[in-house]
Parts: structure tokens; C-alpha cells; sequence
């Protein structure tokens, strides 16, 4: 006999013609897969990168207070790290749970409010941590406690 | 089908921390005292005990993806796929141990 030929997942279970969506959603459900893998190489860089300059090097977690975080938002270059890693982690994090919910929430009005809620909370804390890193004042006006060194040579 | 369940459970864990070190981290836009007075109650062994698991958390997460992403981009990735499985958890064990003496001893060393 001729090589075995193996049916696509779900074709026993689902009538052909519910298995290919009709318009609109194009691939989106392809890109989500690429993007949790692309994301994901690019998050072990900013992640570890982020963990070993904040709780291993110097005093550890200990030093951590505004100074610390005033310090290093003074430099681009953790403003432009800190920003990527939100999104790359916010947008990962939240396609993972969008998996999940499609997983277990099986009635339509119960996944249909999880991930609203998902999505909500999703766009409040993107946008307010990129507000917080472009707005942040490494010296506030009127400030006087934990500020950090720079900021008394004004 | 266990590395599955942990990676599953330890990415639901990663994204809720985040959602809260967001808006902790948030708090520098308010005051220095605001944001210095909240860090400082996370300053005590049982956060740092937490902490410890978070960072476990997210570097076996890290590694499994790592190792999902060779499953499916390398030709021979399913066939390691249980040699890369151990890969995964010699390489967490390599990790951890000396981020848990560094990270313990601060929080612990009291200083
Ligand atoms: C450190 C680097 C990371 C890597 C290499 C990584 C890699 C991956 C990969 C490859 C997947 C599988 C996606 C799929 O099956 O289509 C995944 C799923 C997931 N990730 Fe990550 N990830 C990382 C960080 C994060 C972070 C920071 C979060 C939370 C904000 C997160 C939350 C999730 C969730 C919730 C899932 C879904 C799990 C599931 O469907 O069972 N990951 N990750």
C-alpha cells in the first residue's frame, strides 16, 4: 500500500464546512503563534538583562527606592528597554492568557467577559506605563527625600 | 505534557505579578515617598521568599520557551524534544543556584 495519509486535526469531529472562517480575521491566529515566539527570544534578553542589573549587581534588591528608579530613567537607554519590555511582556502575557481563556471558558457569554476584562486591563496598564516612562521627573519639584545624586548639582 | 502545565501555570503567575509591578512601579510618577514607602514594605523575608519564586517562575518559563521555540523552528527539535526538556532543568538549576545565594544573603544579610 501507499504511504499513510494523516486527516488534519478536528476533520473527524468538524464538518468540513465550519473549519475555514468566512472573511475578515485573515491570519491573525498565525501571527499570534510567530509573534509569542519572536517576543518571547527578545523577553529572555530584556528580562534577564533587567533581573541581573536590578537585584544582583551592587546592593541588590535592597537598593532599590526612587533614586534607583529615577537613576536609571535618566538614560535613554533603559527609558527605551524599560518601554519595550512592557510591551513585548504586556502584549505575550496577554495573547498566553487569551489561549487559555478560548481553553477552559467553554459558555460564550463567560469567555466573551474574561477577556474583556483581559483586554481592559491590558490597555490601562500599557498606557499608563508608557505615560510613566516618557513623563517621569528624575527631580520633582519641591522633592527632598531619596532623590537621586545629579539632582543636588542643579 | 508536565512541561506544558508548568509553563502554562507559570505564565499566568508571571503575567498577574506584572500587572501589579506595573502600577507599583507607577507610584515614582506620584512622589519619591509614595513610591519609597510601598517598595519599602516588600523589604521583608517573606516578599524575598516570593520573590525567589517569582525569578524561578520566570527562568524556567524562559527556558521552556526557549526550548517550544527550538521544537518548532529546528529540524531536529522534536526528536530532542525530551533531551532539551533536561537541557531546560539542568540549565534552571545552574541559574538558580547562584541567584538564590546572592538574592537570600541580601535579603537575609539584613543591611
Ligand atoms: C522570558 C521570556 C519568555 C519566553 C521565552 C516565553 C515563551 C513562550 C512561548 C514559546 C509560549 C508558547 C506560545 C504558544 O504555545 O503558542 C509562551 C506562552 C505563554 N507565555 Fe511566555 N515567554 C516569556 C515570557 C513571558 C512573560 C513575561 C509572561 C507574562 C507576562 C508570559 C506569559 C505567557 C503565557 C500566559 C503563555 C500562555 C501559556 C499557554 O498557552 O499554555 N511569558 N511563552
Amino acid at each position: 500500500m501507499a504511504t499513510p495519509t494523516i486527516d488534519a486535526p478536528r476533520s473527524g469531529k468538524v464538518d468540513v464546512k465550519y473549519t475555514r472562517r468566512k472573511g475578515g480575521k485573515g491570519n491573525f491566529e498565525m501571527a499570534a503563534w510567530l509573534f509569542m515566539r519572536l517576543s518571547g527570544v527578545v523577553l529572555v534578553v530584556l528580562i534577564f538583562g533587567h533581573l541581573f542589573v536590578n537585584l544582583m549587581v551592587g546592593d541588590g534588591i535592597h537598593a532599590i527606592d526612587f533614586g534607583f528608579v529615577a537613576g536609571k530613567w535618566a538614560s535613554p537607554f533603559w527609558q527605551i528597554w524599560d518601554l519595550l519590555m512592557l510591551w513585548l511582556a504586556m502584549l505575550h502575557g496577554t495573547n498566553g492568557v487569551r489561549t487559555i481563556i478560548n481553553d477552559y471558558a467553554e459558555r460564550n457569554a463567560t469567555r466573551m467577559t474574561l477577556k474583556t476584562v483581559l483586554y481592559v486591563a491590558t490597555v490601562v496598564i500599557i498606557v499608563l506605563g508608557t505615560l510613566v516612562i516618557f513623563t517621569f521627573d528624575p527631580c520633582p519639584a519641591g522633592a527632598v527625600t531619596d532623590l537621586p545624586s545629579f539632582c543636588t548639582a542643579k | 505534557m508536565w512541561s506544558w502545565v508548568g509553563h502554562r501555570i507559570t505564565g499566568v503567575v508571571i503575567f498577574f505579578f506584572l500587572l501589579v509591578h506595573v502600577l507599583d512601579t507607577s507610584l515614582v510618577r506620584v512622589s519619591p515617598e509614595a513610591y519609597t514607602a510601598v517598595i519599602g514594605t516588600y523589604k521583608n523575608p517573606i516578599m524575598g521568599l516570593g520573590e525567589a519564586g517569582l525569578v524561578a517562575a520566570i527562568v524556567f518559563h524562559a527556558f521552556n520557551g526557549l526550548r517550544i521555540v527550538a521544537i518548532d523552528f529546528w529540524k531536529k527539535g522534536n526528536k530532542y524534544q525530551a533531551r532539551l526538556l533536561w537541557a531546560v532543568l539542568i540549565l534552571w538549576v545552574v541559574v538558580m543556584v547562584p541567584f538564590l545565594i546572592r538574592h537570600l544573603s541580601i535579603v537575609f544579610g539584613g543591611h
